[in-house]
């Protein structure tokens, strides 16, 4: 119904976000060899959440489709979300009891 | 259906099932529907990535020494092959709405045959994993100077990348079923739902490929 | 009458097993469901009548306890996973939410078809393992039993309730997008009918919930083939791992259960006191609330597992925040029924029996959701009395009153009024007979899934046995008389309560495209104002 936003990208807007994945490829693995102690795994994660990013907002055109499909998938992120964190929240809390004799 | 094509208008267009106002309602709903299930799919891998979570924390040496087992030039190769996938699929789609049937068709083709060499990579990498008895299970051989829990490593490559496979394999026959239907131009300007909703899966699939290749390739190579 | 019941509607537009097996009409497909709920539940109720033959003594003298544990594990997963989550969805939302936003169907006739497919397959692949042997985990396939020790049997189940999860997910995903992209014009939110709110809510459960099940199962399946031990504590995996995916889905799957029925109870409740429900919109948003809130208490199942106490006291917290949407519903339907001219027809009576025997099952519930006196209750007669109350008197009585007030509608037939009363009592007599003294022996501290107990726990169980007894004849009488009513039945006026909302504005049964033309929506639902007081209103 809300189709009064643009259609689609430009096409050299699909070549650009392909440039852009493959140079967060690289960068991801030159930065896997580096020694960034804690920040290797957030490193990588956040270089992945952007090319999730980029392949969702372009490729998949969700920039350019109504609100209800954002929400969508926003909730999808929200409830995987709760699914870790609530479930390792157990596994961080677990040591905090102190037991006699450990 | 006999009698509920009587109940649509005449010139209504051949694609419109009859339950819809118009062809965009149609669209509307079907792009609706494929995101939520999209949403399903995002749970259903996400209980992996919960046990993933939870046992590298568990096992972190065991997690980084089995992960530098793997092959990481197959890994960022294939990488990169799902990335020029994600892209002729998003040409197919582009082509699909301008209704030019011949580059939909050739698209796909060339979006089947990155799917394919993805599966096949996938292969050698899997049987290079059963020559070194690196494969869970009765035949497992916990690799030297790794901890035993290396075995729960290779458990969870197994699975996620297992299910992924299964998921390319899916999509290559969806987009085999694809051209079929572009060959018989079906898809014109005014629809080309199936393409698009195809799309939406193979773009997934490869947004789930984009975290597994870091979790799994990346997560020990700095400690070499 | 006799010309009009003549027209043709869904049911005689087309005759033969082909024309309903490949049929994709919404209110046919209800129609397969109802056959198949009621096939499921014949089979989880049979399990359930064995299991209170052997607990009529206290030696282990009719079963072994190896054959007693199959009887229970397949009476749970019957009942839940083949009968309770796709009941009321399949059967009463099947059918009505197309008419109820007068639509003409769902927004995906052909995956509705194929839910309905695969909810059989998946039925029939866990009635195999059953035939074949059966499966003695319990419903819950904890592991490492399931994955280690129990037989192989454990797969096959594990794949047939992964298949029906996968109809669960699809007949949610068709009921989002019909309810989003299918009102008719004029159907805003905030006009539609609770019982597609209460639906609405479902769907998000199912779609966001079963996908967990669903790969928890595989990996489990996927343990017992290739010896993988992701749950195997021997090859360092976490048993607890598994409780947490496992009820991730299914302490939600409760509310997949429990919903449908207070969205049926809605719409029950107003239509017999003649009054608009109150707090319309508190009903709607505390559906969507325990929707979402049901997603954030699984681990109150794992209070004595080794979970962390800290995370249970936060799950013991939450657990007791669901009180409040749900106290919300059943207050609103008391003050609708409040000064309303109640007229006790039998969807009435089952659905006061609902709102009294949900809140005792939902009080009780707190007594569980207590971090301390769980672990005194825990694994006893006390929860299964308590979950029975949720859903035996709570979600079969919510499916047999929206069962009785739209059987008109579905099959064009009236039931007889005086048996459908009767069985109403029955039911209720029989059922509080059955589970109330579970509470006492499940206080008194008789622990669940076994075979055989101590002798001064007889007369209590006795009396159970006596109510399951009652309660079984009471699901016979409507089953005979429902049928009995498609033949002889008087025909149904079209709308013979006088209920409001757009199904009681076609015909019935309805005809295959549901309204002749497509309906506007102008006003609120629920406009049950008398004459005079709508003089007042508008005045």
């Amino acid at each position: 119904m809300s189709l009064k936003k643009p259609h689609a990208p430009r096409l050299s807007a699909y070549f650009g976000v392909f440039a852009a994945l493959m140079a967060f490829t690289t960068l991801t693995v030159w930065a896997a060899y580096q020694h960034l102690g804690v920040w290797n795994t957030p490193l990588a994660l956040a270089i992945a959440v952007t090319k999730a990013l980029l392949v969702a907002l372009i490729f998949m055109h969700l920039r350019y489709s109504p609100k209800l499909t954002a929400f969508v998938v926003a909730a999808s992120i929200f409830w995987l979300a709760l699914l870790i964190i609530i479930t390792v929240s157990d596994y961080l809390t677990r040591p905090w009891l102190p037991i006699y004799g450990r | 259906m006999a009698d509920a094509a009587q109940a649509v208008a005449p010139e209504a267009p051949r694609e419109l099932r009859h339950h819809f106002v118009d062809l965009e309602a149609q669209k509307e709903a079907s792009a609706l529907g494929m995101w939520i299930f999209l949403v399903t799919e995002v749970l259903f891998f996400g209980g992996m990535f919960t046990a993933y979570v939870v046992y590298r924390a568990a096992y972190r040496r065991a997690f980084e020494g089995a992960s530098n087992l793997l092959d990481i030039r197959l890994g960022a190769f294939n990488t990169a092959v799902l990335i020029l996938s994600s892209l002729t699929m998003a040409l197919a789609v582009w082509a699909a709405s301008h209704g030019r049937r011949k580059l939909i068709v050739l698209f796909l083709f060339f979006t089947i045959l990155l799917g394919s060499t993805f599966l096949g990579v996938k292969v050698i990498e899997y049987k290079q994993k059963f020559d070194h008895h690196e494969v869970p299970g009765a035949h497992f051989v916990v690799p030297e100077g790794l901890p035993r829990q290396s075995e729960m490593f290779f458990s969870l490559y197994f699975c996620m990348t297992g299910l992924h496979a299964l998921h390319m394999i899916i999509g290559v026959g969806l987009l085999s079923w694809l051209v079929a239907k572009a060959r018989r131009g079906e898809f014109t300007r005014r629809y080309n739902t199936p393409v698009e909703m195809v799309g939406l899966y193979w773009h997934f699939v490869d947004i789930v490929w984009i975290f597994l290749f870091p979790l799994l390739y990346l997560l020990g190579r700095h400690t070499l | 009458m006799t010309n009009e019941s003549r027209r043709e509607n869904y049911l005689n537009v087309r005759y033969g097993v082909k024309s309903w097996l490949l049929t994709t009409d919404h209110k046919r497909i209800a129609i397969l469901y109802l056959i198949g709920v009621t096939f499921f539940f014949a089979i989880g109720g049979i399990f359930a009548g064995l299991i209170r033959l052997e607990l009529l003594t206290p030696p282990g003298d009719v079963f072994q306890s190896e054959t007693y544990n199959k009887l229970f594990t397949t009476h749970g997963v019957m009942m839940i996973f083949f009968f309770m989550i796709p009941g009321i969805p399949g059967v009463l939302g099947n059918f009505l939410i197309p008419l109820m936003i007068g639509a003409k169907d769902v927004a995906f006739p052909r995956l509705n078809l194929l839910s309905w497919y695969l909810y059989i397959i998946g039925g029939l692949t866990a009635l195999w393992a059953v035939v074949h042997g059966g499966v003695d985990t319990g419903w819950t396939f904890y592991t490492p039993y399931s994955t280690v020790y129990s037989n192989d049997w454990v797969v096959v189940t594990a794949v047939g309730i992964f298949i029906a999860g996968f109809s669960s997910i699809l007949t949610g995903l068709n009921f989002l997008v019909t309810i989003h992209t299918m009102r008719a014009p004029g159907m805003t939110w905030m006009r539609m009918p609770l019982f597609c709110w209460g639906m609405y809510a479902t769907g998000i459960i199912q779609i966001l919930g079963t996908p967990v099940i669903a790969i928890t199962l595989l990996l489990v399946a996927a343990e017992r083939l290739f010896y993988l031990g992701i749950f195997n504590p021997a090859q360092g995996g976490d048993p607890v791992l598994f409780q947490h995916l496992f009820w991730f889905y299914s302490h939600p799957a409760v509310y997949i259960m429990i919903l449908p029925a207070m969205a049926v109870i809605s719409e029950l409740v107003t239509a017999f006191s003649r009054k608009p429900i109150f707090g319309y919109k508190f009903i709607a948003a505390s559906s969507i609330a325990i929707a979402v809130l049901s997603f954030l208490v699984w681990g109150h199942h794992m209070f004595v597992s080794g979970q962390s106490v800290y995370a249970g006291l936060v799950f013991s917290i939450i657990s007791f925040m669901v009180a409040i949407p749900s106290a919300i519903k059943v207050f609103n339907w008391t003050a609708t029924l409040y000064r309303g001219s109640v007229s006790y027809q039998t969807p009435l009576l089952y659905a006061l029996g609902f709102i009294g025997l949900f809140t005792f099952g939902g009080l009780t519930g707190l007594f569980l959701a207590a971090l301390g006196l769980d672990i005194h209750v825990h694994d006893t007669y006390f929860i299964v009395a308590h979950f029975h109350y949720i859903m035996v008197g709570g979600t079969i009585m919510g499916y047999l009153g929206g069962l009785h007030f739209w059987w008109p509608k579905i099959s064009g037939k009236l039931y007889p009024e005086l048996w459908s009363r009767v069985s109403a009592w029955v039911i209720f007599i029989g059922f509080n007979l059955t589970f109330f003294p579970q509470f006492i022996l499940g206080y008194l501290g008789m622990p669940r899934r076994y075979h055989a107990y101590p002798p001064e726990f007889q007369v209590l169980n006795v009396m159970s046995t006596a109510g399951a007894s009652i309660l079984g004849v009471g699901y016979v009488i409507p089953l005979v008389y429902f049928i009995w009513s498609m033949r002889y039945g008087k025909d149904a006026a079209d709308n013979p309560w006088g209920a409001t909302g757009l199904e009681w504005q076609t015909p019935s049964p309805p005809p295959t495209e549901n309204f002749p033309t497509t309906p506007v929506v102008t006003g609120k639902p629920y406009d049950y104002l008398t004459a005079g007081e709508k003089e007042v209103a508008v005045g």
